[in-house]
């Protein structure tokens, strides 16, 4: 990863693997125009879980309605989607 | 830019650990709020407060779903009423606790803290009152929480308020006897109260603070506990090294949403309390921690030592993390909150006197203990004496929010549900502390409180 990658938030992904899963996310993130800086997927536990850096900042809508879009979108796929700020990540996991 | 295993650590606390930022609580200063008519300076109050604090609950609400935080209570402390309150010509204070509920309600908070009064030294004509009409204020109001200051380090324990907030605490229990005596557990009195604590029932805003503050209140037992249970077997070392790392990462949580809140409500940030609290949810209690260090219940021989280095590794990762700290900084150990302590008590482990020992070593002392109806006044004054004198002779806060609980005898349960949890009713040793309570006076403060 370069440390020159543009992002302001985390969105990660948690539930049941199958097919479509970053298909369906992306296609939402395109929508809302959000550029995806970072992408990294694996199945832990037999959980797929999806982490991937975001920049929202060209995106015309809130923080609160791209947040509000993934939440209607992880209760259609059922899955766990999150967006989160990036500063809650640099606070806990950076001195 | 992050490694997975962090971003999906962080998650994990919030998602499984019960990870939050417990309280955000507005400090605000009402002194500007006396007046000669008590109707003025209640409708000056409730106007304040509501200004105020017009935004707390949305801020709160933007800042938690933003950053994925869950903030539980929004709430807010206000200077002690018996300072406002005495330029009123009025004996009876319950309409300033109406105007406070009232406007704990509008702004949209569960509780506000700050019907208080600070008699370490002595008594006002204020504080008298004060105190006089706090059964009534609690029974009659839902989110008033009051706290009175009985004792100092600088000036040593008022033993004349000790005996009367026994009487007082026994009469908010029975006028509030419908609802097992809900009213005590919105009463607490201390020793060495602080000033800008965000935790309810003891939150007031001191007369040193600034006209408003943002103060928060972090938590995270379970947070801890699952840290802990990463380390099995290991030396204590290794244990309190876990637990200072992992208070570092749970404190920079609430030094951030603190920074948040303060800048887009424009108000100064006050500090962030390093408290360790629990709820009654499986997965957050203190006992269930001091359990995984390694006594078999809450309560055995070891829990005391256990709770120390707990308390004492968590300050030192918490300070790092938080450029200011105060409120109560400590472990605590209410029984009805907490779902391992009350376990404790049910399995005859933890009894009322290795509570007190516990106290010792952590902040806020014996919290939500609920106790037999029939307990003598001077027995409940007993108690908050020798409270009193482990917070004063060891220069820390203590505090005493005990239930007697009219009809129920040792043994009996009380439910209060929510974040108040279930009490079991613990047994009382009732050999007799009337002739101390009796003699009344102050007991003079220790010889190391004199540093000048």
């Amino acid at each position: 990863m370069s440390q020159s990658v543009k992002y302001n938030a985390v969105v990660t992904v948690l539930g049941k693997d199958r097919v479509g899963i970053i298909a369906g996310v992306t296609a939402v993130l395109a929508k809302l125009n959000i550029n995806i800086s970072d992408i990294s997927q694996t199945i832990l536990k037999d959980m797929f879980t999806m982490i991937m850096l975001v920049d929202t900042i060209k995106s015309t809508y809130t923080f609160e309605n791209i947040r509000e879009e993934l939440k209607v979108l992880g209760q259609e796929m059922n899955l766990e989607i999150r967006i989160q700020h990036k500063d809650i990540f640099n606070a806990m996991q950076r001195i | 830019m992050f490694e997975n295993f962090e971003i999906l650590e962080t998650i994990n606390m919030f998602r499984n650990q019960h990870l939050d930022v417990r309280t955000i609580t507005m400090g605000i200063n009402l002194l500007d709020c006396a007046a000669e008519s008590a109707e003025t300076a209640c409708l000056k109050i409730y106007d304040k407060i509501t200004k105020r604090a017009e935004h707390l609950v949305d801020i709160a609400d933007q800042i938690s779903r933003e950053f994925g935080v869950p903030i539980i209570h929004k709430r807010i402390s206000v200077t002690p009423i018996s300072l406002v309150a005495g330029a009123s010509s009025t004996d009876n204070y319950v309409c300033f606790a109406k105007a406070l509920d009232k406007a704990s309600k509008a702004i949209g908070v569960n509780f506000i803290g700050g019907f208080s009064a600070l008699v370490q030294k002595g008594f006002t004509d204020s504080d008298l009152k004060l105190l006089n009409s706090i059964p009534q204020a609690l029974a009659e109001t839902d989110q008033v929480c009051a706290s009175i200051n009985l004792a100092s380090t600088k000036s040593g324990i008022n033993m004349d308020a000790v005996a009367l907030m026994g009487k007082i605490i026994k009469e908010c229990a029975e006028l509030t006897k419908d609802t097992d005596a809900y009213g005590c557990a919105k009463l607490v009195v201390f020793a060495n109260a602080p000033d800008d604590n965000p935790f309810m029932a003891g939150a007031f805003t001191g007369v040193g603070e600034p006209e408003c503050a943002i103060n928060v209140g972090v938590s995270g037992p379970g947070v801890i506990l699952a840290a802990l249970k990463e380390v099995p077997g290991q030396s204590m070392d290794i244990v309190a090294e876990t637990i200072k790392r992992t208070a570092f990462k749970v404190t920079r949580v609430g030094q951030l949403v603190a920074e948040q809140a303060a800048k887009r409500l424009n108000v100064p940030f006050g500090t962030i309390d390093l408290s360790l609290a629990p709820t009654p949810v499986v997965g957050d209690s203190i006992a269930r921690i001091l359990e995984e260090i390694g006594v078999d219940t809450c309560g055995a021989w070891g829990t005391t030592a256990a709770l120390a280095m707990l308390n004492d590794a968590v300050k030192k990762g918490g300070t790092m993390a938080s450029s200011h700290v105060g409120g109560l900084s400590g472990a605590f150990i209410p029984v009805s909150e907490d779902e391992g302590m009350i376990a404790a008590v049910e399995a005859e482990a933890l009894s009322l006197e290795k509570l007190e020992a516990m106290t010792c070593v952590c902040s806020v002392g014996l919290d939500m203990v609920a106790i037999p109806g029939d307990t003598p006044t001077a027995t409940i004054s007993g108690i908050i004496a020798d409270e009193m004198a482990i917070g004063v002779f060891n220069n820390k806060t203590t505090a005493v929010r005990i239930i007697p609980v009219p009809g129920k005898v040792a043994g009996d349960k009380v439910v209060y549900g929510g974040l108040w949890g279930e009490a079991p009713i613990m047994n009382i040793n009732l050999h007799g502390s009337t002739r101390l309570i009796e003699r009344g006076g102050r007991i003079p403060a220790p010889i190391h409180s004199m540093r000048n």
